[in-house]
């Protein structure tokens, strides 16, 4: 070993004092400090863990409090329905007491509760935010509650409320808005979830499916997926020849065909969806060229934008270099000799291909198309620009509930879903190909 | 034309020449689209198509008037200028943290490695509209949102997968003796860290670095939930202006972005032959 050589023992150091070995006439082995060696290892050891941690710590910190924490709290969201029990604490005690499947209206201490309630809420002008609330699973109501404080001052608290409430409003003599109140007292709630499975409370207490016509999740969910896989495989049918044609030249012109291959990657997902926008317009380039060749006449110009095609397009465009980078980088490191010991055992090109070539790289194969898949799925600047209306995804939905519907729970809850399926694929592809095996250009 | 063995079918030939054409017509479809963006940005009409002057060559056909459109335009340097002012910064974090953290990875012994390279990677992962509304409620609750430092923050988080990815793969061949010898020389780890450590894992470093200066540069999603109207980025603009009036300023901003990517690509792709050559790996 070459430490005997260098005269520095009297300073003690992790790194040496471990590899620095000395056999003590009796008992244990001593590293050059004195201490037995396996506990000196053993200390060696914690230090290199405590100082890999430590170098780790600061992003760990960094991510939790950036983007973990917020993730988490937007996944809450999808169960949360305090505002319900806080705005409206007494009522939604008192109905804990009464019996819905008798089929009367709530007694009175309940409208009682609910006086006291309202007017709290009004003042802390809380009532317009709970109506919007019970709107989502009772559509009208929220007028119910946007007009209460103008209602309440006309009430006379010492006398029997019910039928001023009634009388202020048709929808407190209604069971179905009692009901509402009822099933959404709890502090949390599946019915964000329900309604991302288009489903919705039934009168019996179970789950039923929310009228055809409403039903748009499913289908949505749906598409999202048949687009995503038709994506995949698109990018897959045309990245295929490419990566193999990359891997098959010689050094130099292999690194200039991938330059090919990275400036479409480096480029703007914004300027290479720009482009295809003014490509597939009626009055675009695509469109003229095909009119002067005579395929299609100026009168019916191809409609290629606004809808799912478009969609398609654009997106196989932008995510072919994440198909041809891993298979490019599997398929540089299949040996060119087993074709040729194929070809020289008598198999012709077709079978040396199909039967020794393609089966070493089905492993760029599956980590090109779950990269895609995975890329694909959460889509949503591109399919916002050019989808139109049956080539969106459901982020689209998901951003159009959070930003103009307003309903955040509804959001948050299809979030839960995507997030999940996207975390599925990403445990497969970290079980495939290894997360730290993932290659960049 | 190729040199084929005397024992070569014509079927052979034809499929030799036949699999060039067909990868020559994908190769098309990857790079047209970018490319056909230039000459279209210096179009003279409000249209998005070639005039018949433009194919003529007709000088009247081009004009500069959509690049000047750009320069003239408050809204659109406005735009520029922070975009200019969000990416550095966010690389800067990225780069700083996910180099400390990539190096610490890099470690033979890593408690929970496998979680924790899970965690770091997963912002790349996670589809963008997710971690967007998570930013938005989030940030909006701690006085973040719509704040300069809020983007910042959350464009960095975007950055670091691709530093850790880049870093860790230059730290692979990364040989350890070097820092022992720097050690033993009588340099503290701080000292290694920047005058051994730090250069040959440098061009690791600098790629890693471009790549969380483009996410940033072009991201759209985060910045639209997290930002405010006065925070509108070059991205944020294009796509509100994809959306609503489609004018053909955006062509001439799509083009200087090309130019620019062009650029970067250059860079990284000397570091790469840099890279190859310092830690002696022969191209293969």
């Amino acid at each position: 070993m070459a430490d005997q050589t260098v005269p520095l023992h009297t300073v003690p150091h992790p790194g040496r004092s471990a590899t620095e070995e000395r056999a003590a006439p009796d008992g244990p082995m001593l590293a050059a400090d004195g201490r037995p060696l396996k506990a000196s290892l053993a200390r060696a050891l914690r230090r290199q863990k405590l100082s890999a941690f430590l170098l780790t710590a600061p992003l760990l910190a960094f991510l939790l409090v950036a983007f973990v924490i917020p993730i988490g709290d937007m996944l809450l969201r999808s169960v949360d329905n305090r505002i319900v029990p806080e705005t409206l604490p007494r009522t939604t005690q008192m109905l804990g007491h009464w019996d819905a499947r008798a089929g009367d209206l709530p007694p009175e201490p309940v409208f009682e509760a609910l006086y006291v309630d309202l007017q709290e809420a009004a003042d802390a002008r809380m009532h317009t935010r709970l109506g919007s609330r019970l709107n989502y699973d009772l559509p009208g109501i929220s007028s119910v509650f946007r007009g209460a404080p103008r209602a309440l001052q006309a009430m006379d608290p010492d006398q029997p409320l019910r039928e001023q409430f009634i009388d202020a409003n048709r929808a407190w003599g209604e069971m179905q808005t009692w009901q509402t109140i009822r099933a959404l007292s709890g502090h949390y709630t599946a019915g964000y979830f329900l309604s991302a499975a288009d489903m919705r409370p039934a009168a019996d207490g179970g789950v039923e499916l929310v009228p055809e016509r409403q039903r748009i999740y499913a289908q949505l969910f749906l598409r999202t997926l048949v687009l995503s896989l038709t994506i995949t495989a698109l990018t897959l049918i045309l990245g295929y020849p490419i990566a193999y044609l990359i891997a098959s030249q010689p050094l130099r012109t292999a690194n200039l065909l991938l330059i090919l291959v990275l400036l479409p990657f480096w480029t703007s997902l914004l300027v290479r969806t720009s482009s295809w926008k003014v490509l597939l317009q009626q009055q675009g380039v695509v469109n003229d060229l095909l009119v002067w060749i005579g395929i299609v006449s100026d009168a019916n110009r191809l409609v290629m934008m606004n809808n799912w095609i478009g969609t398609v397009v654009a997106m196989t465009h932008i995510l072919l270099p994440f198909m041809i980078l891993p298979l490019f980088s599997v398929m540089k490191t299949i040996p060119p000799t087993y074709v040729r010991a194929a070809k020289s055992l008598g198999a012709n090109d077709w079978t040396a291909f199909w039967r020794v070539y393609f089966p070493q790289s089905i492993p760029g194969i599956g980590a090109g198309a779950v990269l895609v898949f995975i890329l694909a799925i959460g889509y949503y600047i591109t399919p916002a620009l050019v989808g139109g209306t049956d080539g969106i995804f459901i982020s689209n939905r998901i951003a159009f509930h959070i930003s103009t519907s307003l309903n955040w729970g509804l959001a948050a809850a299809l979030g839960a879903i995507l997030l999940v399926a996207v975390l599925v694929i990403f445990w497969v592809y970290d079980r495939m190909v290894g997360i730290d095996n993932v290659k960049l250009g | 034309m190729a040199d084929f063995p005397s024992y070569t079918s014509t079927g052979q030939k034809a499929w030799h020449y036949g699999f060039r054409v067909i990868c020559g017509a994908i190769f098309f479809f990857l790079v047209a689209p970018i490319v056909v963006i230039i000459p279209l940005s210096f179009n003279a009409t409000m249209f998005f198509t070639f005039t018949p002057e433009m194919l003529r060559l007709d000088p009247a056909g081009y004009s500069l008037r959509h690049y000047r459109d750009f320069l003239e335009s408050p809204e659109w340097q406005r735009a520029l200028r922070n975009s200019i002012q969000i990416a550095p910064v966010a690389t800067l974090l990225a780069v700083t943290f996910g180099t400390l953290a990539a190096i610490g990875l890099s470690q033979r012994h890593v408690p929970f490695k496998r979680a924790i390279m899970a965690v770091m990677i997963s912002p790349m992962i996670v589809p963008l509209i997710i971690s967007a509304t998570g930013m938005f409620f989030f940030y909006s609750k701690i006085g973040l949102q719509g704040t300069y430092w809020g983007i910042v923050l959350a464009h960095a988080v975007l950055g670091v997968p691709f530093v850790i990815i880049t870093v860790t793969a230059t730290l692979v061949g990364f040989d350890n003796s070097l820092t022992r010898a720097s050690a033993s020389l009588g340099a503290g780890p701080v000292r290694t860290f920047f005058k051994v450590q730090m250069p040959l894992i440098l061009p690791g470093v600098i790629s890693g670095g471009l790549f969380a200066f483009i996410t940033s540069f072009d991201e759209v999603v985060i910045v639209m939930f997290v930002g405010s109207a006065q925070q509108q980025t070059l991205p944020w603009r294009m796509f509100t202006g994809l959306r609503e009036q489609i004018s053909p300023t955006i062509l001439a901003v799509a083009t200087i972005l090309v130019v620019l990517s062009i650029l970067l690509l250059t860079v990284l792709e000397l570091l790469r032959r840099r890279s190859e050559r310092i830690r002696g790996v022969t191209p293969a």
